[in-house]
């Protein structure tokens, strides 16, 4: 699987166009300030935005990865999170979480991330409910519409996140819940 | 709040008479001293780089949330604006921090000016704005260009929606770093483009007049 991780490498070094992070640190905080205030602090809402923004934004990487790389169609769900974390993350984010915590039918994983580049210098407010904000849930919603652009209908939820507190890893778990038949795409009428 | 000890060091307590700090002030700093990490860390190291696409996809998304709960063309670039505020504020504070004694508080119009159009604009986007004009006819207006802005690059505006400019958005950022230098002013993004240029972008800063 060394394979996979070096077309994450070759394709972030060659083929991506790169910006400063921070500028996506700020924007990504300045969005999460605005949900906050028109959700009126309902943490709950806001990772549910949070989450379908997401989505919006992995059906649409989906086809940047697959156009840029080349991968093959993954054969079992093991492929799928070497690819989304050594891959995805990578050519995406500069990233590369671990892949851990295997269930034993092999239909659940975890994403454990050392550095998150849209949680720099942030930090959650002390009123008490705070701690129900996924800030970065974003990732959630991607990997969820991302996978389902594959014929993978998956559960992506955020467990701990070292922005609430530090001594926690940033962990995100992903559950297949199972694989799509292939659709004949609705016509044109 | 009950696991939260309250620390008082005797020595911080002269003569235990007046008590320094207040018991909640301690409690968050023991909050903070938890959270800590964040505070540790150098603000000085840089933090690398991401794709293009990531950035261009958020402000899609931002952009069309915001879009869903604006009254109008002019109601959209405003929130567009407030979302780049609040942003503005906070590049301010971490460039000047970064320059630690250097820095130095602009109080000329010309000073703030060039300083947004190079340290705030290399800060986000790796290169200064391409140029700073004043107007001939009204002496409280400057205009600060950028012929390429990231932020619109793959924004590709609709016929009936023909005078929105999601630079607003940036318009927001310029118009929170003057405000906070004590420079009052109304900045709006107008779309100039040129053959050469297609996404140029003029930000039109004005000042309040003094009389």
């Amino acid at each position: 699987m060394s394979k996979v991780r070096s077309v994450g490498e070759e394709v972030w070094k060659h083929k991506t166009d790169k910006i400063n992070s921070e500028l996506l640190t700020l924007t990504y905080g300045s969005i999460v300030a605005q949900l906050v205030a028109d959700f009126d602090h309902d943490y709950a809402k806001v990772n549910k935005q949070l989450d379908k923004m997401g989505y919006n934004i992995g059906l649409r990487l989906i086809e940047e990865l697959l156009a840029k790389t080349g991968l093959p169609r993954c054969q079992n769900f093991r492929d799928t999170a070497e690819a989304v974390a050594k891959v995805g993350f990578k050519m995406f984010m500069n990233i590369t979480p671990t892949i851990s915590n295997w269930s034993v039918d092999s239909k659940q994983f975890s994403l454990v991330f050392t550095e998150n580049p849209l949680a720099e210098f942030v930090e959650l407010p002390d009123k008490p409910n705070a701690r129900d904000l996924w800030y970065s849930n974003i990732y959630a919603g991607v990997i969820r519409g991302a996978l389902e652009m594959v014929q993978l209908q998956v559960e992506a939820e955020f467990v701990s996140d070292a922005v609430q507190d530090p001594s926690l890893p940033t962990e995100i778990r992903v559950r297949l819940v199972k694989v799509l038949e292939d659709e004949i795409p609705p016509g044109e009428d | 709040m009950a696991d939260r000890t309250p620390i008082v060091h005797s020595s911080t307590v002269p003569g235990g008479v007046t008590q320094l700090r207040s018991a909640s002030s301690q409690a968050s700093l023991v909050e903070s001293a938890r959270k800590g990490a964040i505070y540790e860390r150098s603000l000085q190291r840089k933090r690398g780089e991401v794709s293009e696409s990531v950035m261009a996809l958020v402000i899609c998304e931002a952009v069309q949330y915001l879009q869903k709960q604006a009254k109008g063309i002019a109601d959209l670039e405003d929130r567009l604006n407030r979302l780049g505020y609040h942003m503005g504020q906070r590049v301010l504070e971490l460039i000047t921090l970064r320059e630690g004694k250097s820095a130095k508080r602009e109080t000329k119009v010309l000073g703030i000016l060039q300083f947004i159009h190079t340290m705030v604009w290399r800060t986000l986007f790796g290169r200064p704005a391409d140029a700073l004009e004043r107007s001939t006819e009204d002496t409280n207006q400057y205009m600060i260009i950028d012929n390429d802005p990231l932020i619109t690059r793959f924004i590709s505006v609709p016929k009936d929606m023909a005078q929105l400019n999601c630079a607003a958005f940036a318009a927001g950022i310029i118009e929170a770093v003057l405000d906070a230098s004590l420079f009052t002013a109304k900045v709006t993004a107008h779309t100039m483009g040129t053959p050469q240029t297609p996404d140029k972008t003029v930000y039109l800063v004005q000042f309040e007049s003094l009389r």
